[in-house]
């Protein structure tokens, strides 16, 4: 047989040359998107992890489900000035939202039947800085790392019955909130719920220095703790008609505690505590003035993404805040893309 | 004096590989920050959006600088077809040049997130607070990014045919240094 002819060899080089160009371009590209790793823990792994055996509740939040909206103001008391320059916390009253809500995918689930509670905050101040959080209730988180956090979902979630003792097994980190879930009393009452961020964040001063902080919103109300049994035959939505009703009486107020971390104090693992004696300051109260359901809510498509944060606060090394915000905007993607499976007019849909 | 250079200007070069760097680093951001959870999402997010903006203003810029100073020919013998391919082609990159910062942005205000880029600049929102119109521009950024670096893949693909193939002075036009300008 003949071999190619000059000019086709002569062109052969160059158009390998090229394919060999885009084949790498798009491999690269294949590679970064992840198509290459299917091990990868992505959001869209994390939140499809979330969701109950029956599928996911359309056009609701993929976790944290159950919630209520709420307005008010937080009433900066200029203490925190001297470790973060962000402006909510120069003295003065700054507009909020925030959503009042129940860890469960379950956006109809009883009360007494969901352990961990939270809440999402968003303050805004004059200049156009806006600061989110979303905390709950537990001292601790339940693991240390994002991935153990997959694990501890699958787990739950397994069929195999002894699948969580396993997990809590080869996790002693999980025990102190264990400790926690099985043992600390309820409360009948979102305004006497302390609410922690859990994650350590860094707050930089007017100097530029840095201190690592975890904060806390400590009700003001009354705390009166109730067994799980007593809780139960207050009804399944005990919760959101109380808040309703406590306040349209008057405003309820939490105290926004900052928790000052020493040099030793581990930033980057939210199931360990700091030690209690660390200093803490005030920083302001948190005023709840108004009460709505969500469905219609100002609260209803807000993500409380916890990485949106004022100049003058920051992430730390804590792993959590950056797998939150990937999860909560995947679950934020998905809800509003859904929004006709939760009508706007629903503030009475509740069955 | 369209058509009678052999080269693009220099201000045009230098855009085109700028924009070069930046648009590619752009696909691969979004696709990577997509798919991870780890710490690297935050830097990765808001350098995606500082990015974008960025290349936003420089292609209107370069949009205005296209207007004035034109573009070199394409050879003569170049087949009907393979014109019309460049032209719709290069149309479609100026688009998406454009069109993507601007949806990525709309989206972001639709979706009531503060639009915070490096440097603490924050951006207007464009749009008002609208969980469909997000659901509709989301979709809108994700698959025109595929189909952005799609066209890049094209392009760097003609880019090289003309240059190691044809061997017809088109890739020359734009490369950095070299050319000789014929028309001196």
């Amino acid at each position: 047989m003949p071999g190619p002819s000059q000019s086709q060899r002569s062109a052969l080089g160059p158009l390998v040359l090229i394919a060999a160009v885009v084949a790498f371009g798009a491999g690269a590209f294949a590679y970064t998107a992840g198509w290459l790793s299917p091990n990868r823990l992505t959001s869209t792994k994390l939140v499809s992890a979330l969701a109950p055996p029956g599928g996911a509740a359309l056009g609701h939040r993929r976790n944290h489900a159950k919630g209520i909206c709420f307005t008010g103001v937080f009433e900066a008391n200029g203490n925190a000035t001297e470790l973060s320059r962000a402006t909510v916390f120069a003295t003065g009253q700054y507009p909020v939202v925030g959503r009042f809500n129940l860890a469960t995918p379950d956006p109809n689930a009883a009360d007494p039947t969901v352990r961990v509670r939270g809440v999402g905050v968003q303050i805004s101040a004059p200049d156009g800085a806006v600061w989110r959080m979303a905390m709950i209730d537990p001292p601790v988180f339940a693991v240390s790392t994002p991935q153990d956090f997959y694990k501890l979902l699958q787990a739950a979630a397994s069929k195999d019955p002894g699948a969580m003792k396993t997990f809590v097994a080869a996790h002693p980190e999980f025990a102190a909130f264990g400790e926690w879930a099985t043992k600390a009393p309820w409360t009948a009452s979102y305004a006497e719920v302390t609410f922690n961020s859990l994650n350590a964040f860094i707050f930089t001063d007017s100097s530029g220095a840095e201190h690592a902080v975890r904060w806390s919103l400590r009700p003001e109300a009354q705390v009166t703790p109730i067994t799980n049994e007593a809780f139960a035959k207050l009804g399944p939505n005990h919760l959101d008609d109380d808040i309703i009703e406590r306040v349209a009486k008057s405003p309820q107020r939490w105290t926004l505690v900052l928790t000052v971390a020493e040099p030793s104090d581990p930033t980057s693992d939210p199931t360990k505590a700091w030690p209690p004696e660390r200093r803490t300051v005030e920083a302001g109260t948190l005023v709840v003035q108004k009460i709505e359901p969500e469905a219609n809510g100002p609260c209803r498509d807000i993500n409380f993404d916890p990485t949106i944060l004022p100049d003058g606060i920051k992430v730390s090394d804590d792993p959590f805040p950056a797998a939150r915000s990937a999860a909560y905007a995947k679950s934020f993607d998905l809800r509003t893309s859904e929004a006709s499976h939760y009508p706007r007019t629903a503030a009475s849909a509740k069955p | 004096m369209k058509g009678t250079h052999t080269q693009f200007t220099f201000v045009q070069r230098l855009l085109h590989w700028l924009m070069a760097v930046g648009i590619l680093a752009m696909l691969f951001i979004g696709v990577g920050m997509v798919s991870t959870i780890g710490r690297q999402y935050v830097p990765l997010l808001a350098t995606h959006k500082t990015l974008g903006i960025a290349i936003l203003v420089l292609a209107l810029l370069r949009l205005v600088v296209r207007f004035v100073s034109g573009s070199p020919k394409l050879p003569a013998d170049l087949p009907e077809p393979m014109k019309l391919a460049a032209r719709l082609s290069h149309v479609a990159l100026y688009a998406l040049m454009i069109a993507m910062p601007l949806i990525g942005w709309a989206m972001m205000s639709a979706a009531a997130y503060p639009i915070v880029l490096y440097g603490g600049i924050r951006l207007p929102a464009i749009l008002p607070q609208s969980d469909s119109l997000h659901a509709l521009l989301w979709n809108a950024h994700f698959y025109l990014a595929f189909a952005f670096f799609a066209l890049v893949l094209l392009h760097i693909t003609a880019a090289l045919f003309h240059g190691l193939v044809r061997r017809d002075g088109v890739l020359q036009t734009m490369l950095p240094v070299g050319g000789s300008d014929r028309s001196q």
